[in-house]
């Protein structure tokens, strides 16, 4: 397996002004994610685990520090550059699916590649594919409501995959499951493992974070534990 | 962005307002009715100037028409007795005003008889105008077959006539007329010419050949374009001739009681330099009139004063309708803003996905403003249906000529895409503004 380090985090802070009062959700972050690692980020509710994974995903820029995505310092990009990078190099799990309500399976998992101007006849099979690939196979004009949420979460999964992601964050992606249905996607995450992919999840739970590698852990938006096995 | 995105983002439109579809309709109503006010509106405006141009180009924009008029006024004294009625037009008037105005430059005194015409026993119910040999130049009625009357014939009182086009073909329907002749009461008159077709509403006076104070002539033209009777047609004869054939002496029997109405001259054109001296010539004419008869028993037509009015009707529609369209089109617009700032805050969530998964601002902008647009164009297609409709109303209704011209539904269907684009950018452009984390965690 290469080692090559593809996040590289330095220094990294994010302050939210509240009125008069400055809110520091990360202060100070540095950190190293090399290709086809697993991650867990854990830590107390408002340590900055979402903080953090926005930050991580371009979803949001940081108040000062650097991040290297890739071979690419991306910290201070426009809004523009961050939409194309987290339409082609990343992939998005929520805890609550954030799925298209009027949208169809297939049409949900096709949304990223509709950004990147990929032509429908190509969109609709690769979608198509990597449904088949999550266990969606008849469901494909299903919408959204009419599916369970462990069947919901394979959409997310589908959909994040479906651009082939340089890696994919999830945020408490089970969440919002029954453990049964939890597990069915964690194993999900593991094979992606297994593939290779590069996986970035919060959880707060220790039990999910045992299937990792290496667990982050946050306190007070800084680095309190980085702890690999093996 | 290419013309399949497009596309694609269009049938995304769609199927977002589909959604919603009653809460779309009832968005759109505004812009449906302004859409069909601009449509009634360009209609009424074409309408009235197409009138307009018709009755100057039939009379002539340099043309005054005098008619003589029965005055409403004249009562019968008793119910069998022999009365004589006389008004009108006369000789001395025309010499009067001939000898007033330097810029007066053709003048034809006309008569107009109504009898009927005969081909042995062809008959054609017409109206007999006694004229001038140029009487073509200046009415703009050209003789299509054959030539007009000759100065010569004017002098020597000749027996010559010039059918019009339908009775022409009415009393001769196989044989060639020319050089056959037609009789009218005891007269023979031998064929020199038929006149070129022309639309009978749009020839001045009808039917005050025989005291024709009952239909008051000369009022607007109506709307209704099937007016060609055949007894609406003319033929034309030396006015010398029928001053002698005719008398100027009409005798008319009815119910017991002879009516005798004594009419020199029914109708005149008089013909100014340009279009600039006809309004102050008319009221020279009209002061002369005045002066000179004790009733009202003429009427002056000024075909420059008809356009004058038609436009004036035309404005007034305009501006009314002009401001009914704008309010509703301004309404329409705020309530399809209104409704899709509240589609987009309904959306918050939707918009943060997108945005997660690569949307750009654009893409958002686009997405919103093209369902704006499709909402304020569905608006559109359903006023230009309407819209359609509402002239055929106005006509049948306020007997109003309109005019549904090809490119007046193009128009109002672009004013409804602009009102769309206009209201659609502010709410798009606030979508399209929100921050992509906030929008995530939007409830
Ligand atoms: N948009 C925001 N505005 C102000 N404060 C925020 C915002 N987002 C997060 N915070 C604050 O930053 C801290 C970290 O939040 P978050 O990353 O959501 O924590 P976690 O996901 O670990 O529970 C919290 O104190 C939270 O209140
Ligand atoms: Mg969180």
């Amino acid at each position: 397996m290469t080692n090559r380090c593809i996040v590289r985090l330095q220094d990294l802070r994010k302050s939210y002004q509240m009125g008069p009062v400055t809110v520091e959700a990360l202060r100070g972050l540095s950190l190293e994610v090399t290709e086809g690692d697993y991650v867990m980020i854990m830590g107390p509710s408002g340590c900055g685990k979402s903080t953090l994974l926005n930050l991580l995903g371009c979803l949001d820029r940081p108040t000062s520090g650097q991040y290297i995505l890739g071979d690419d310092d991306v910290s201070q990009l426009d809004d523009d550059s961050l939409s194309a990078i987290r339409g082609t190099r990343l992939g998005f799990i929520f805890q609550s699916y954030n799925l298209i309500q009027q949208l169809s399976v297939v049409e949900n998992i096709e949304v990223p590649l509709y950004y990147q101007g990929v032509p429908e006849s190509y969109s609709r099979m690769l979608a198509t594919q990597i449904a088949e690939r999550v266990g969606l196979k008849d469901r494909l004009d299903h919408k959204p409501f009419e599916l369970s949420g462990g069947q919901q979460q394979r959409v997310a999964i589908a959909r994040a995959l479906v651009n082939d992601p340089l890696i994919i964050f999830a945020d408490e992606p089970t969440g919002n499951l029954d453990s049964s249905s939890g597990n069915d996607i964690l194993a999900v995450f593991d094979e992606l493992h297994q593939q290779g992919k590069t996986l970035i999840m919060v959880t707060h739970s220790d039990e999910v974070s045992e299937r990792a590698k290496r667990v982050i852990r946050l306190r007070d938006g800084q680095l309190e534990h980085d702890h690999k096995r093996h | 962005m290419g013309v399949t995105r497009l596309w694609r983002t269009i049938r995304l439109g769609l199927k977002s307002l589909w959604l919603h579809r009653l809460r779309s309709l009832l968005t759109v109503l505004g812009i449906v009715f302004g859409v069909c006010s601009v449509i009634a509106m360009l209609a009424i405006g074409e309408g009235a100037s197409y009138e307009a141009q018709e009755q100057i180009r039939s009379l002539g924009s340099n043309n005054i028409i005098i008619r003589s008029v029965k005055p409403p006024d004249e009562k019968k004294t008793s119910s069998t007795t022999t009365y004589m009625v006389e008004y009108g037009l006369t000789y001395a008037d025309i010499s009067r005003i001939r000898a007033t105005i330097p810029n007066v430059t053709v003048m034809v005194p006309g008569r107009v008889i109504r009898t009927d015409v005969w081909n042995a026993k062809q008959r054609v119910d017409c109206e007999i105008v006694g004229t001038v040999p140029w009487y073509p130049i200046i009415n703009n009625h050209r003789v299509e077959r054959g030539r007009f009357i000759s100065e010569l014939e004017m002098q020597a009182v000749s027996n010559v006539c010039v059918l019009g086009h339908d009775m022409a073909r009415q009393l001769f329907p196989i044989d060639e007329p020319m050089g056959k002749t037609v009789r009218v009461g005891s007269d023979y008159y031998k064929v020199i010419g038929v006149m070129e077709l022309k639309s009978h509403r749009a020839v001045a006076g009808t039917s005050n050949g025989n005291g024709g104070g009952d239909k008051g002539s000369g009022q607007t033209p109506q709307a209704s374009p099937a007016d060609s009777s055949p007894a609406t047609d003319r033929m034309f004869i030396p006015l010398t001739a029928a001053r002698r054939r005719f008398g100027e002496i009409l005798i008319k029997s009815s119910s017991g009681s002879r009516a005798a109405e004594r009419v020199e001259l029914h109708e005149a054109t008089v013909k100014v330099d340009s279009p600039e001296h006809v309004v102050e010539s008319s009221l020279i004419i009209s002061e002369l009139l005045k002066r000179n008869h004790k009733k009202k028993d003429y009427e002056l037509v000024v075909p420059l004063e008809l356009l004058r009015q038609a436009e004036r009707t035309k404005r007034i529609f305009s501006v009314v309708l002009g401001a009914i369209a704008a309010i509703s089109l301004i309404v329409g617009g705020i309530g399809i803003m209104n409704i899709m700032l509240a589609s987009v805050t309904e959306r918050t969530r939707e918009i943060g996905i997108r945005r997660a998964l690569g949307a750009k601002r654009r893409d958002i902008v686009l997405q919103f403003l093209i369902e704006t647009v499709l909402l304020s164009g569905v608006g559109g297609v359903i006023g230009v249906g309407l819209g359609l409709a509402i002239p055929f109303f106005i006509t049948y209704f306020a007997e109003m000529k309109t005019i549904v011209t090809f490119w007046s539904p193009l128009i109002a269907f672009s004013i409804s895409g602009l009102v769309g684009v206009i209201f659609g950018i502010y709410p798009a452009l606030r979508a399209a503004d929100m921050d992509p984390v906030e929008a995530l965690r939007h409830e």
